[in-house]
C-alpha cells in the first residue's frame, strides 16, 4: 500500500508525544502538604522529605498531578527506563533525563548482544497490556526488528527473558524452567509496574516473587503498560 | 415472559437490598433454575457463593434478553449442613464453570457434575493440596492415539495457558485447556484494598485488552452501590471508549489472523491501523489502552470539541485504508481457503456451553448486552444486532470486520447528534460512601462479550464480596469444541479467531 505513505518512525528517540501522555514526572519545589500528596497515590509510589516519585511503583495514572498541579507535572519524555533500579526514582527539583549507567551493566551484555538480541517473553500474571505493547514494538510503526531485536519462540534461541506481570505463584516454576533453558550469557528485563514492583498486586497471597530475588535484573522498563517507544529505546540503551 | 415466583427482577446497573432477593431451599432453587433456562432468551450472568454469617449465601443472576432485565434468585447453605448439592450443570451445562468455581473456592460438592475440574487453582481454594501441575486431564487409552501438550508458556508474546490435545494422526479428537497460571487474587484484592481509587486501578488491570470494558463495569457497579448517578456525557464517553476498544482489538485480531494465514501485507496494514485507534485513545487520556480514562463518579478527561475533530479525521483515514485492505483480504482465495469450514461451532453447541458475545454471534446466537440490556448511552444511541451464521474461523474473521464497520457508524452518529460539553461533567469521586446491605450488578458488552461485575456490601457498607465474570469464562469451551475433528495445525487460526482472555479468566 505504497500510497498510504511511510509508516515506520525513522527516529525512535525524538518522537514528540502530546499531552496528556504521561512520561517522566517532574516535581517542583513548591511547598505542599507532603503527606496528603503521598496519600493520593494508590500505589504508594510517592515518598516525602524530599518528595520523590518511584517510577518503578507508578501506574502513571496522573492522580497526583490532578490533585497537586503546582507540585507535580508529567512530561512527555518517554525515555524512562534504566539499568539501575534507584535511577527510576525522581526527586524534587530533578529536571534531567533518567540516567542509564552503562558502566554498571555486565561487559558481556554489550559485547555479545549489541548487533542482535533475541528475547523470550514470559507473562507471569501480566494483564496483557504490556504484552500488547511488546508485540507492538515489532510492528511496522516501531519496527524494533531493524535493530536486530526480536522475540523468539523458544528459550533455547533466546539471549534473555522479558518478564511482565507480578509473577504469580502458579507461574513461578514455569518461569524458572524457561530461564534455566536460556543459554548464558543471558539478561533479565522487567517490563511494567507489575513486574518491577508488583504494582497494585502488592500483598496478594497469589504472588511469588522469589525468582526475582535470585537473579540480578539488567533492565527496568516502567509503565502501565510501557510504551513501545520506551521499550525499544530501553533495549537499545542496554545493548549498544 | 414466563411467570416466575420467588424471584426478583432488577435492571442493569442497579442495586437492591440483599434481603429482598428471595431465599429459596435448594430444591426450589434447582427447580426454578431449570424452568428459567428452558427459555433460550435467558442465560446466566453469574452464579456465586460467599460466606455470610454461619454459612454460604448463593446468588444467581440471569439475563432475560426478552424482558431486558436481570432475574435474581438465591439460596443459603448453613455451615454444618452437608456440603453436597445436586449439580445444575448436569441439566444445564452452561453453568458448569460457576459450579466448578464454587466447588474450588468453598469445597461444596456438586453431585453428577459432568465436568468436575479445577478452574484456576485460586490461592484461597478449599483444597490447598491440589497444585497447578496436578490438573486431571481427560485421557483416552489407545495405541493409535497420541497426546500433544503445549504451554503454559507459548511460542508468541501471549499469556500462559496449557493446551492438551488428544490426536489421531493430524486430527484432534479432543482439546482440553487448563488455565489458572495468571491467577493474581484480584477478587480478594477488591476487598483488601480500602480506597476506591485503588480498586479503580485494580479494575483497569483485570485484563489489559479490555480496560474500558472492565473499568466501566466496575464504575457502574460501584456507582450503583453508592446510589450515584454520573453525568450523561460521562456515560456516553465510556460507551464511546468501549467502541474504540472494540475497533482497536478487532483490527489487531484481523492482523493476527492474516499473519497465521501467511498474508503479511494484510497483517502489516491492519497492524498499522490499530496503532491509529489506540494512539487516539492516548491523545484522549494519555494511555494507549485507555487506563486512567474511566473513573468512579466522574472523569478526569472529558471529551472535547478538539478531540471530536481529531477523532473524525482519524476515523475518515482509518476507514478509507481499512476498506481498501479489507476489500482485498476478505476476497482473497487463499484466505477463504484457509479460514472457511475450519473450527465450526453450531448454534446448539454455543447455547449448550453458554457462549456469549462474539463467540455466540459468530454462529447465529443473538446475544448482545448493548441491545438486550442497554446502558444509558446505548438507549440514547441504539445499535443493531449483527450475527453471522456459519460458526467457523471465517465467520469470526468476518464478524470482526462487520463489528468494526458498525462501531464506526455508531460513533459517527454519536458525533453528529450529541453536543459534548466538558462543563456537563464532574471530576471523579473516590469517597462515595457505599450503601449498607446492598447487592449491585452491572453488565456491559465489551469487545469479547459480556463483562459482568457483582458486588455485595455488609451492614456497615463495606464490600464483602466482589465477583467478576469475563466473557472468556464461557467462551474457552467454544475454542475446545472448535478443535474437534480439526487438524492440529489449524489450532493457531482458531485460537486467534477467538482471542480469549487468560488473565480475565484467572483473575
Amino acid at each position: 500500500m505504497l500510497h498510504n505513505g511511510r509508516q515506520y518512525i525513522p527516529d525512535l528517540r525524538n518522537v514528540k508525544l502530546r499531552a496528556p501522555f504521561r512520561g517522566r514526572p517532574e516535581i517542583s519545589t513548591a511547598k505542599v502538604d507532603e503527606q496528603t500528596l503521598a496519600d493520593v497515590c494508590p500505589l504508594q509510589a510517592i515518598s516525602t522529605n524530599p518528595v520523590r516519585i518511584d517510577m518503578g511503583k507508578c501506574a502513571f495514572c496522573g492522580e497526583c498531578a490532578f490533585a497537586f498541579p503546582e507540585k507535580i507535572k508529567f512530561t512527555q519524555d518517554y525515555l524512562t527506563s534504566s539499568n539501575v533500579r534507584e535511577n527510576l526514582i525522581v526527586k524534587e527539583g530533578d529536571r534531567h533525563p533518567i540516567i542509564f549507567e552503562k558502566n554498571k551493566t555486565r561487559k558481556e551484555v554489550r559485547k555479545t548482544f549489541s548487533r542482535s538480541i533475541k528475547l523470550r517473553q514470559v507473562s507471569a500474571g501480566g494483564d496483557n497490556s504490556c504484552e500488547y505493547e511488546l508485540g507492538a514494538s515489532g510492528n511496522a510503526n516501531f519496527d524494533m526488528g531493524r535493530y536486530g531485536i526480536e522475540f523468539v519462540a523458544s528459550p533455547r534461541h533466546a539471549d534473555g527473558v522479558v518478564i511482565t506481570g507480578p509473577v504469580t505463584k502458579n507461574m513461578s516454576e514455569a518461569l524458572q524452567i524457561c530461564y534455566d533453558a536460556i543459554p548464558s550469557p543471558k539478561i533479565i528485563v522487567l517490563v511494567g509496574v507489575d513486574a518491577i514492583s508488583c504494582g497494585i498486586f502488592a500483598g496478594s497471597p497469589a504472588i511469588d516473587r522469589s525468582f526475582l530475588d535470585r537473579y540480578p535484573v539488567d533492565l527496568f522498563i516502567p509503565g502501565n503498560p510501557a510504551h513501545p517507544l520506551t521499550i525499544v529505546n530501553a533495549i537499545l540503551d542496554l545493548t549498544r | 415472559m414466563i411467570e416466575l415466583q420467588n424471584t426478583l427482577r432488577i435492571n442493569n446497573n442497579q442495586s437492591v437490598d440483599v434481603a429482598e432477593i428471595p431465599g429459596l431451599s435448594y430444591d426450589e432453587f434447582y427447580a426454578l433454575a431449570l424452568k428459567i433456562f428452558k427459555e433460550n432468551e435467558n442465560h446466566c450472568l453469574t452464579y456465586f457463593a460467599y460466606k455470610k454469617e454461619d454459612g454460604l449465601h448463593f446468588i444467581m443472576a440471569v439475563a432475560d434478553d426478552k424482558n431486558h432485565d436481570i432475574i435474581l434468585l438465591s439460596h443459603f447453605l448453613k455451615a454444618p449442613e452437608k456440603q453436597t448439592l445436586h449439580a445444575l450443570s448436569e441439566k444445564i451445562f452452561a453453568l458448569h464453570i460457576f459450579e466448578r468455581e464454587i466447588h474450588e473456592n468453598h469445597g461444596v460438592e456438586f453431585l453428577n457434575h459432568p465436568w468436575p475440574k479445577p478452574v484456576r487453582f485460586a490461592h484461597n481454594r478449599a483444597d490447598k493440596k491440589l497444585q497447578v501441575n496436578d490438573y486431571p486431564f481427560y485421557n483416552i487409552k489407545s495405541e493409535e492415539l497420541h497426546e500433544v501438550g503445549v504451554g503454559p508458556i507459548h511460542a508468541g508474546v501471549i499469556e500462559p495457558g496449557h493446551f492438551r490435545f488428544i490426536c489421531n494422526g493430524e486430527n484432534v479428537l479432543h482439546l482440553e485447556i487448563q488455565l489458572g497460571w495468571q491467577h493474581r487474587g484480584i477478587e480478594q484484592l477488591f476487598l483488601d484494598k480500602k480506597q476506591n481509587l485503588q480498586r479503580n486501578i485494580l479494575a483497569e488491570n483485570i485484563a489489559g485488552d479490555t480496560v474500558i470494558g472492565h473499568t466501566t463495569t466496575f464504575a457502574q457497579t460501584m456507582e450503583a452501590l453508592a446510589g450515584k448517578q454520573v453525568a450523561e456525557q460521562t456515560q456516553i464517553e465510556r460507551a464511546l471508549a468501549m467502541e474504540l476498544e472494540r475497533i482497536a482489538i478487532h483490527t489487531g485480531d484481523i492482523a493476527a489472523l492474516c499473519i497465521d494465514a501467511a498474508y503479511h501485507l494484510g497483517a502489516n496494514v491492519f497492524g498499522i491501523l490499530r496503532t491509529a485507534i489506540i494512539n487516539f485513545t492516548q491523545r484522549w487520556c494519555g494511555n494507549r489502552l485507555g487506563k486512567s480514562l474511566v473513573r468512579m463518579g466522574g472523569t478526569n478527561f472529558p471529551f472535547t470539541k478538539e478531540l471530536k475533530k481529531e477523532l473524525l479525521e482519524m476515523l475518515l483515514k482509518y476507514e478509507k485504508q481499512f476498506s481498501e485492505m479489507a476489500n482485498v483480504t476478505y476476497r482473497l482465495p487463499s484466505i477463504q481457503n484457509r479460514f472457511d469450514f475450519v473450527g465450526k461451532v453450531t448454534p446448539q453447541q454455543a447455547r449448550l456451553i453458554g457462549a456469549v458475545g462474539l463467540s455466540a454471534r459468530m454462529t447465529n446466537v443473538e446475544r448482545d448486552i448493548r441491545i438486550s440490556h442497554p446502558n444509558t448511552a446505548m438507549k440514547k444511541f441504539p445499535c443493531e444486532m449483527i450475527v453471522v451464521d456459519k460458526g467457523d474461523v471465517y465467520s469470526r474473521f468476518l464478524l470482526k470486520k462487520k463489528e468494526i464497520q458498525a462501531a464506526i457508524a455508531w460513533i459517527r452518529n454519536l458525533m453528529d447528534n450529541y453536543q459534548f460539553d466538558a462543563s456537563n461533567t464532574e471530576k471523579p469521586n473516590y469517597h462515595l460512601p457505599l450503601k449498607p446491605d446492598k447487592l449491585a450488578i452491572s453488565v456491559n458488552e465489551a469487545w469479547r462479550g459480556e463483562v459482568c461485575h457483582c458486588a455485595v456490601t455488609d451492614a456497615k457498607g463495606n464490600l464483602v464480596h466482589y465477583k467478576i465474570k469475563d466473557p472468556s469464562m464461557h467462551n474457552w469451551k467454544a475454542l475446545e469444541l472448535s478443535l474437534r475433528n480439526t487438524e492440529i495445525s489449524d489450532f493457531p487460526i482458531n485460537n486467534k479467531s477467538y482471542n480469549l482472555s487468560y488473565c480475565g479468566h484467572d483473575l
